[in-house]
């Protein structure tokens, strides 16, 4: 490889691995089975001085045989109420909390299958240069045995039709069919409201992963 | 430089492909529509950030963080290295987190069966920011190999998972690292399922004579390189953010 002032060489990155079945004891290890760190990361980042109204995300992540995938790491990443990355590539002139990092990490359980992320519902966020804001939405990522390479996904809000129908990146993806894929149905139970966003990885229902 | 700076193109080609049935358990957890290419957005090219307060001061030291009567048994063992962009500037203050088997090549995880013996005083699990320098240690125990279900007679060679961010979500990596020399390497089905030869070759830490202690310990070397940020290259205003 030629290297000189004016053409850089880079590194090429790192390549991925599978998070193994043992992905709990380094990153969520009470579901291992074990304590260890005196602070842990959690699922449940609504706190109570967080600004915002308070959700539930839950939901399953099924395999290509229709097979409920019961040892997936699920991390979000998402903005706060007012629509701001807690980061400072965002510039947005809206207001930063600072009880809100943004990001949640949890597994799917062992016995049931499901994931739940308690959380703030977050705000619209501008999209790239040029285009219109996008609507809420809570980015994913997947980790897991089986999975070479972690798998980014967003989920978009049930009750946010016309900010759905008119977001950027939903109406990138060509098949309007596949965009349902993406938006979690809004309900209630026992006064708090949940979202549930099953996540196919594969099969006649897969979900859509993006290459971002 | 942008603030909002996008990542370069992830190459996939360095990457193991989703589907790979020489590692049987991704045939059914590997989407086989192609993933749609989406440009970045304020989503991706931020991320969070973690501070030095929320970690303990054992929690890079895997031979006395989950210590109880004794310390861990096994080979001790130092991990270094620096992580990077592709750029080539340093990663600095971002969160890199280990877990491993213990000397036997058990894992302390409740659906881990092997017959090899739990060490009461190994956890097997840390974690560290990296340094303004993108530089990170931990110490820990040399793990053993150990059987697994893919084919009838499948061994890991020895390894440590490695989960790194980065400064924006699009730069999330989980990876494994293996140790120079290891017989196992090149049987191994999950290394197998990366088509570049020279990219697997990049997750075997080197033997680091230099940075091993004296009568102690040895160390192995162990860079990690994320994706590159698209700007000029003396200007980055997110390190040490």
């Amino acid at each position: 490889m030629t290297s000189s002032p004016f053409i850089p060489s880079y590194l090429p990155e790192t390549p991925s691995q599978t998070a193994g079945p043992y992905v709990h004891i380094g990153l969520i290890p009470e579901q291992a089975g074990f304590e260890i760190f005196e602070n842990n990361f959690s699922g449940d980042i609504a706190g109570p001085d967080v600004v915002g109204q308070r959700i539930i995300i839950e939901g399953r992540i099924f395999d290509g045989a229709g097979h409920v995938a019961k040892d997936v790491l699920v991390e979000t990443w998402q903005a706060n109420a007012a629509g701001r990355y807690n980061h400072p590539a965002d510039m947005q002139n809206k207001t930063i909390d600072p009880n809100f990092r943004g990001w949640a990490r949890t597994g799917t359980d062992f016995a049931t299958g499901l994931y739940t992320i308690r959380t703030i519902k977050p705000g619209s966020v501008a999209g790239r240069k040029g285009r219109k804001a996008m609507a809420p939405h809570v980015n994913f990522w997947l980790a897991s045995r089986g999975i070479n390479i972690g798998l980014a996904t967003r989920m978009y809000f049930g009750d946010e039709e016309a900010a759905n129908s008119d977001d950027p990146v939903l109406n990138i993806i060509e098949q309007p069919e596949r965009r349902k894929t993406l938006i979690a149905p809004r309900s209630e139970r026992d006064g708090a409201v949940v979202y549930t966003f099953d996540i196919y990885l594969q099969g006649e229902r897969e979900t859509v992963f993006f290459d971002v | 430089m942008t603030p909002q700076a996008e990542f370069h193109q992830r190459d996939r080609d360095l990457h193991p492909p989703a589907h790979t049935p020489v590692y049987k358990t991704s045939v059914l957890r590997s989407p086989r529509i192609p993933l749609w290419s989406l440009q970045n957005s304020l989503s991706e090219v931020t991320g969070p950030i973690f501070s030095p307060d929320e970690l303990g001061p054992l929690d890079n030291d895997l031979v006395l963080n989950y210590a109880k009567q004794g310390e861990a048994i096994g080979e001790q063992t130092i991990v270094h290295g620096y992580v990077l962009d592709g750029n080539g500037q340093p990663v600095s203050n971002t969160l890199v987190e280990v877990w491993q088997a213990n000397a036997g090549g058990r894992y302390r995880h409740r659906n881990d069966t092997y017959i090899a013996p739990i060490d009461p005083n190994f956890g097997g699990c840390g974690r560290m920011l990296t340094d303004e320098r993108g530089y990170y240690f931990f110490r820990t125990i040399k793990p053993g190999a150990y059987p697994f279900r893919n084919r009838i007679n499948s061994w890991r060679p020895a390894h440590i998972h490695f989960s790194v961010f980065g400064t924006g979500f699009a730069q999330r990596l989980i990876t494994q690292m293996y140790f120079e020399g290891d017989p196992l390497i090149p049987h191994d089905s999950i290394i197998a399922t990366i088509p570049d030869k020279s990219a697997a070759d990049r997750l075997t830490a080197r033997l680091d004579l230099n940075a091993s202690r004296p009568l102690e310990c040895l160390a192995y070397r162990f860079d990690i390189v994320l994706r590159g940020r698209r700007q000029t290259l003396f200007e980055n205003k997110l390190q040490g953010s």
